[in-house]
């Protein structure tokens, strides 16, 4: 069995770095809704996809991912907002792992919107 | 919901709503009685009555985004076409009690599915609610207790990389010590 040990062996470790997250208002937000409707089609493998990512690209101390409950569009989830500071929120929709992968690469670390992933920009009028 | 494990994440995420500060939540497999037991307690603010017969109503919602509320109807469908049953206990002021009984061995039984990443998910994205889960499998079990990790963490948060990342390999390596990575 996996011990607590463990646990105080990288608290040690951690405490030992100096660099402790600051949520400064430079932060990006990504939020990921996991209501009924997000969970069933398929958004806890969404924000798992997003949140190991950021991790593996070492890309805390600038993104934040977290989850909300039903944004009330439930026929488009999984949905993703994207909110950096000082721009207009992008809502994300049908997502899936994948498309959260090329998300991040193209919007989050690249700066450019996915257009055709985005409630405006996807042809459902 | 294709897995039993997603309506636990949903049907949890109900208690932190509640404002829970301690979430319980209790996987009990046990394939000589044919049941799997999934308990959701917590100590939340509770439903009286009434409400508690309005939530297994899909046309019930203490929501306004929306006019359904089907988290919970959907679990109860879940236990009662496998000719298990669904309790639902509460009390305002004290807390609430879902209990699902499914039986393991009915064809219309969804899998478990992926039930340590459901509580990872609860756990790192909850940091203000302590959870205890408890995972039993054929009279063997492992417990996971937030609160114990706290003590040893104090004030690092678990969605640290390195935590996170330890969260989930307990809940792997103790789910699969104990059940040895039996998929039902």
């Amino acid at each position: 069995m996996k011990s607590l040990e463990e646990l105080k062996a990288i608290r040690e470790r951690m405490q030992s770095q100096v660099s402790m997250r600051a949520e400064d208002h430079n932060h990006t937000r990504v939020v990921v809704g996991m209501a009924t409707c997000g969970i069933a089609s398929g958004a806890r493998p969404v924000l798992t996809k997003l949140s190991s990512l950021v991790q593996e690209k070492n890309l805390t101390d600038k993104i934040s991912v977290t989850q909300t409950g039903c944004i009330g569009l439930c026929q488009y989830e999984p949905i993703v907002e994207v909110m950096e500071p000082g721009k207009q929120k992008i809502t994300y929709i049908k997502m899936t792992p994948e498309k959260a992968e090329e998300v991040l690469e193209r919007h989050l670390i690249g700066g450019h919107i996915v257009e055709e992933y985005t409630l405006s920009g996807a042809d459902i009028k | 919901m294709p897995e039993i494990s997603l309506n636990v994440l949903d049907v949890a995420e109900n208690s932190t709503r509640a404002g829970a500060s301690l979430v319980t939540i209790t996987i009990d497999a046990d394939f000589s009685g044919d049941r799997l037991t999934v308990v959701i307690d917590d100590n939340g603010c509770g439903m009286t009555p009434e409400q508690v017969q309005q939530v297994t109503d899909p046309f019930f919602t203490s929501r306004t985004t929306r006019k359904v509320g089907l988290g919970v109807p959907f679990f109860k469908l879940a236990a009662e076409s496998t000719g298990g049953s669904f309790a639902i206990t509460s009390e305002p002021g004290v807390g609430t009690a879902v209990t699902a009984v499914f039986v393991l061995s009915h064809i219309d039984r969804m899998p478990l599915g992926d039930i340590s990443t459901t509580i990872h998910t609860l756990v790192v994205y909850h940091p203000e609610t302590d959870f205890v889960y408890r995972y039993q499998y054929n009279g063997r079990s492992f417990t996971l207790d937030t609160r114990e990790f706290r003590q040893v963490l104090g004030d690092i948060p678990f969605d640290t990389p390195d935590i996170s990342a330890y969260i989930m390999d307990y809940l792997n390596e103790n789910k699969l010590e104990t059940d040895g990575g039996a998929i039902y």
